[in-house]
């Protein structure tokens, strides 16, 4: 134990380094900040060590090769003792990596923390999600398989729409004209020395931030922020009311740590590690590229947006999104902190969370996505079938055969692009069926020149049994009392 | 630095010495923005998009459309697979030919031929398009991208080397309008 004291002190008589440490320890913070609700940037930080060691174990192994990667990432999965798993740390780590962040900023949001004198301190954290969500893709990339390949291609297709240098920025983001190997050596880089980069130097800025303008106090109503009297406020209550950083507060930094690290290795352990899917092999087409889940509502928004509205949403979106972001602390600098006088803000905070969320959701199911194989791979249900005449159970068949399964749904099975068919019949008549079937529209292509008459005779026969059984069809009034009865 | 200091022979030294390395810094970075931008200086660059033979014409029956591969024009050993691109050969009749991108124009997903139904389905987000490329309904705002063609001594070729995107239309335009109503 002296030989460690004698070190110590021959370490810092060069170093000069224990002062400031001491210092940085102990300052004070105020006592109701040393909260459960102040542990998730310091999780954040934890989780981003994690990355970088887990990150660095599979640089050992993995070749930015476009040739080779899905075969590495096979071969750490399958014959590297413990590479599945420190592949499913780093995976998993991924995914609490932007959970804890996105909480981590929602906590700060509430608290009103991005306030004056913090603003600084808001916008590096900004600039930090962005570059998290860069790891987010970039890492999804580097798993290089079918959905990355894919996915790079989406990447390439909204790049393109930029105006005037789209194209050129295209050969950029891709490294030449097409998505090859000098794709993957560049998104490489990127995740590996120029995101990480960006994040260190960050990270210590956002760190420095939080010690030399102090944490946020926890937000009392009535409690208004104003700029000539908060610091010295601030500096009055900590040094009062205030707990030493150490061990006052990061007890709790250091549990909750711990328990997102095991949550970490519980995970990686039950659900193992992400891919890689499908070999990265463009000319396999059976596929349906699908993002990581922190871009499914992404993904999702994609398919609602009208087409003419979609350049424009796609590249003005995201720059009014972080522009408005970066300048919150200089338009809400001051006033209130408690969450429960910020209504707006709360109701912000709700749509935001709820409308990612229903995006999320519906970026799982794909309801606007054909089921390439309905066709062929399910049955029609049996109760649409039994006691049908010939031509009924025949355009049963022209329904498989035409595909129709894989946009309209029977009984629950099928695709959800366009509405389910099970009561067809009473919303439409006969004649707009087969105006329906024939010209399309709403969303449908026109069968017209793809189905003979007989086809869509037998077709529509099928469609105007799809009815509940105590529900008669739609008919066609003036028809009928033209014709003298229902056809 | 005080005034005077900023004045003095040390302090024009100071100067001198940034305005060198600012102009070294100059002249350096002219080579690296080159190299950064070199993917897109594409003109330097000969056989990027060049012709390249999908083989006999005669493997492509008419009135039918078929999956075809090529291999990029500008491949390199770490492409593996990659380079290897396909594309939907339609044989109209004759030598006339239509051959499309895999790519949707939307976001670039690979769509799918179903002949049965004379539809081009994309798995992503639901785009169709008709046997003749032209848009039919979903997300996409215009039709497939089709490649340029030529017919030579029975061999079909087919001018490539660019992934099509809704940006770039580098690709033939033809699909865009007009032959819907065909």
């Amino acid at each position: 134990m002296r030989l460690m004291e004698r070190l110590g002190a021959w370490l810092d008589a060069r170093l000069r380094i224990s002062g400031p440490i001491r210092e940085t320890l102990e300052h004070r913070v105020p006592r109701k900040s040393a909260s459960w609700a102040y542990v998730f940037g310091s999780a954040a930080l934890a989780v981003f060590v994690h990355q970088a060691v887990t990150g660095v174990l599979l640089a050992l192994v993995y070749v930015p090769s476009a040739g080779e990667a899905w075969g590495v990432l096979q071969m750490l999965n399958q014959h590297v003792s413990a590479g599945w798993f420190i592949r499913a740390m780093h995976g998993w780590g991924s995914n609490f990596m932007v959970a804890i962040v996105l909480i981590h900023m929602v906590q700060v949001f509430l608290f009103g923390a991005y306030k004056f004198p913090r603003e600084l301190t808001w916008m590096a954290g900004v600039f930090l999600l962005l570059m998290t969500l860069g790891m987010a893709f970039t890492g999804q990339v580097l798993r290089f398989d079918q959905d990355a390949y894919w996915g790079l291609g989406i990447g390439a297709s909204i790049s393109s729409r930029v105006p005037v240098i789209g194209p050129a920025l295209v050969n950029l983001l891709l490294g030449g004209p097409i998505i090859a190997g000098a794709t993957l050596a560049r998104f490489f880089a990127l995740h590996v020395f120029i995101i990480p980069g960006l994040l260190i130097g960050l990270v210590g800025l956002h760190l420095f931030l939080v010690l030399k303008v102090g944490i946020n106090e926890w937000p009392m109503p009535g409690r208004i922020v104003r700029r000539s009297t908060y610091i010295e406020e601030y500096e009055k209550a900590t040094e009062q009311d205030g707990v030493p950083f150490v061990p006052g507060a990061i007890w709790k930094d250091i549990i909750f740590s711990a328990a997102v690290g095991l949550s970490i290795g519980v995970c990686a352990l039950v659900f193992g590690p992400f891919g890689p899917s499908g070999q990265p092999d463009p000319t396999i087409i059976q596929t349906a590229p699908h993002p990581d889940y922190f871009f499914l509502w992404l993904y999702a928004l994609l398919s609602f947006l009208p087409p003419a509205a979609e350049t424009p949403i796609l590249l003005i979106g995201p720059a009014v999104v972080i522009f408005f972001l970066l300048l919150l602390p200089f338009i809400a600098g001051e006033g209130e902190k408690s969450w429960r006088r910020r209504p707006v803000a709360v109701l912000v905070l709700l749509l935001v969370a709820v409308g990612l969320g229903t995006l999320t959701r519906l970026g799982e199911h794909t309801p606007w996505s054909p089921v390439m194989d309905a066709w062929s791979a399910l049955p029609i249900p049996p109760k649409d079938l039994q006691g049908r005449t010939a031509l009924e159970r025949q355009g049963s068949l022209v329904f498989q055969a035409k595909q129709c399964h894989n946009c309209h749904a029977l009984d629950g099975q099928g695709g959800q692009r366009g509405p389910a068919l099970d009561d067809v019949a009473i919303r439409l008549t006969q004649d707009q069926l087969i105006r329906q079937v024939i010209q399309g529209g709403g969303n449908m292509p026109a069968y017209g020149k793809n189905l003979s008459p007989a086809e869509t005779t037998a077709l529509v026969a099928f469609l105007l049994t799809l009815h509940p059984a105590d529900q008669p069809p739609a008919r066609d009034a003036a028809r009928a009392s033209v014709l003298g009865a229902r056809p | 630095m005080t005034l005077s200091e900023r004045f003095s022979r040390r302090g024009l030294l100071v100067w001198l010495g940034l305005l060198l390395n600012g102009a070294i810094a100059l002249v350096l970075l002219v080579p690296i923005f080159r190299y950064l931008l070199s993917p897109m200086l594409r003109e330097r660059r000969a056989g990027y998009v060049s012709w390249i033979s999908l083989g006999a014409a005669a493997r492509f029956p008419a009135g039918q459309t078929r999956l075809a591969t090529y291999r990029n024009p500008v491949a390199r050993p770490a492409d593996g697979d990659t380079a290897d691109i396909p594309c939907w050969v339609r044989h109209v009749d004759g030598d006339r030919f239509q051959v499309f991108a895999i790519n949707c124009a939307h976001l670039g997903c690979p769509v799918r031929w179903f002949p049965q139904s004379g539809l081009f389905l994309c798995p992503c987000h639901g785009g169709a398009y008709y046997a003749d490329g032209s848009r039919a309904s979903g997300p996409p705002e215009r039709g497939l991208f089709e490649y340029r063609y030529k017919v030579e001594r029975g061999e079909l070729f087919i001018e490539a080397g660019d992934l099509p995107t809704p940006g770039g239309q580098k690709l033939a335009s033809r699909a865009t309008g007009g032959s819907r109503c065909a």
